[in-house]
């Protein structure tokens, strides 16, 4: 039923975008109806550079979401066991945190140019603080009663991190990769978008400096269709991964 | 003597205020002793035994165990804690619970797996192996916390109040469950309870303490014989005089204060409140 409303809502949009450039409100110029954008749609994906642009766009998310994910845990897991550490890092992080990753692209043109390095270091900039924070709560979750169970039973600190610190922290870690993959998209896009490094984002300004305006909607809605994908496979790991957890545990009979 | 706590002395130090849990206990306990520890709530029992567990640095005094100072958890002992629910792990099946601590002894995996079945069996667990621990009920919870210190083979075993949340028929079969590993397995155990009943029945000596800030009020030897049972034991004439006179020594420990203690009024009140 729900799924069914969505769609009916989907077809709408659709609908009102093939209807409002012939009752004059927009210019057919700036905004094609859906008929048009959906044949420039067809195009893309009759072409292989749509294809190369994707890959390019899908591996630039993919490597610097995993950079950031890895690197967000450690350090969360460093920062957060190490007595004393969090207190001296805390200042700092708050300071780096909200500096906006856009205000890094002088910076990596400067580094990279237009390669993918670009892309990749703003990715990997406004993915980690996303996946650190998360960790840093979730390594503060841990029960006191149950990290002195494992001590008392001899489990050392790495056995410790392995089965206590790291179950308690997961679902903060989930939520943390999930938020960090939408912003790794955002970011992936905008880095080929401004600094013109391969990928969709450059593949849409390429529509618009040609003046393509239906081939720019339709990657525009490839964009849109790639974050929905990214958060569909997020939730569904999420959810595989904790089957324990309040969260997603329901009542089960056994 | 295997364990022996001397002149310990527990201050928590908050921001603002400090309690001071534990003021003087000295006590010792022989190899493969039974023995149980009363006293009102809030007294410090908790705080002794995670001392004795090397989980919390007493403020002064020692605990030895074989002789040598305990500052960290020694091997071959085990906990049951009060707070059962919280120190079985809800990501792991009982089962995984309950081996978990033999995967640290390294033992092979099915020796392990042998050891964690008849743990689980001796609480009458046998069947809930691959539920998670908050599928089952508190008294089941608490019996997969005994059963994970039973399997660990432990020289010695702190329980703090591990009966608290089951039937009375459950818990007289886990005492005589625990009497009987004593005898089979020779382990020491320091056994924290507030029923008075199960601290003489279980125990070949108990040890009153006082009310906060706290020191040893009296050490009972529990002159029974050593076969006990649930019917006749409970019900001859020595175990209503030491019940009694365990009774009446905790009553006074709850209405009077260790003379010099700053929080004196509030305990008075306090004890009085329990007593209500
Ligand atoms: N982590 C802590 N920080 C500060 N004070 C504490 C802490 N743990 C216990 N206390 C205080 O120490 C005193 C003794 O507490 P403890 O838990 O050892 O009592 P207990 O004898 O086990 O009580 P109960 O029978 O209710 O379990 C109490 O006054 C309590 O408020
Ligand atoms: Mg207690």
């Amino acid at each position: 039923m729900k799924a069914l409303l969505g769609l009916l809502g989907l077809a709408g949009l659709l609908a009102l975008v093939e209807a409002l450039p012939y009752t004059g409100l927009v210019s057919a110029d700036f905004l094609p109806p859906t008929h048009r954008i959906a044949s420039a749609l067809a195009g893309e994906v009759g072409d292989s550079g749509f294809w190369h642009a994707l890959w390019d766009t899908f591996v630039a998310w993919a490597i610097g979401l995993a950079i950031a994910v890895g690197a967000g845990i450690v350090a969360g897991i460093v920062i957060g066991t190490v007595p004393g550490l969090r207190a001296i890092t805390a200042s700092t992080i708050e300071f780096l945190r909200p500096i906006p990753s856009v205000a890094l692209i002088p910076l990596a043109v400067l580094m990279y140019g237009t390669e993918i390095q670009s892309t990749l270091m703003l990715v990997v900039y406004a993915s980690f603080w996303q996946v650190l924070i998360q960790v840093l709560y979730g390594v503060q979750d841990v029960d006191p009663v149950a990290d002195e169970t494992a001590r008392s039973y001899g489990l050392g600190l790495w056995a410790r991190i392995r089965y206590v610190l790291w179950p308690t922290a997961l679902p903060y870690v989930m939520t943390g990769v999930r938020l960090a993959a939408a912003v790794a998209l955002v970011l992936a896009i905008t880095a080929e978008l401004v600094i013109g490094a391969p990928g969709l984002g450059s593949r849409i300004a390429v529509a618009q400096a040609s003046n393509a305006v239906p081939d720019m909607y339709a990657l525009v809605a490839v964009t849109g269709l790639l974050g929905v994908a990214i958060n569909l496979g997020a939730r569904r790991v999420e959810r595989r991964l904790l089957r324990w957890h309040q969260s997603v545990r329901g009542e089960v009979v056994v | 003597m295997l364990l022996e706590v001397r002149g310990l002395r527990k201050v928590y130090q908050g921001k603002e205020r400090q309690v001071e849990a534990i003021r003087d206990l000295t006590f010792g306990v022989d190899a493969g002793d039974l023995v149980c520890l009363v006293g009102p709530s809030g007294c410090g029992k908790t705080t002794l035994l995670k001392c004795v567990a090397g989980l919390l640095n007493p403020t002064s005094g020692d605990v030895l165990l074989d002789g040598r100072r305990v500052s960290g958890p020694p091997p071959g002992m085990a906990v049951v804690f009060q707070e059962y629910g919280r120190s079985l792990f809800p990501w792991m099946s009982v089962r995984d619970n309950v081996e978990l601590p033999l995967r640290q002894k390294k033992l092979p995996r099915a020796r392990r797996r042998s050891m964690v079945d008849d743990a689980l069996s001796s609480v009458g667990l046998g069947d809930t192996h691959d539920a998670y621990p908050w599928q089952l009920s508190g008294g089941m919870q608490q019996r997969v916390a005994i059963a994970r210190a039973v399997a660990y083979q432990p020289n010695v075993l702190l329980m703090d109040e591990p009966f608290a949340a089951v039937d009375a028929q459950t818990r007289a079969d886990l005492e005589d469950l625990i009497r009987d590993l004593w005898h089979k397995l020779g382990v020491t155990i320091l056994f924290v309870t507030h029923d008075i009943d199960e601290a003489v029945y279980l125990g070949q000596r108990v040890i009153v303490l006082s009310s906060s800030p706290t020191v040893v009020r009296e050490d009972v030897d529990i002159d029974l014989p050593d076969a006990r049972d649930q019917l006749h034991t409970r019900a001859g004439n020595r175990f209503t005089e030491l019940r009694t006179h365990i009774y009446a020594q905790i009553q006074a420990a709850k209405r009077e204060s260790t003379p010099g203690s700053t929080d004196a009024a509030r305990d008075t009140h306090l004890a009085k409140q329990v007593l209500q």
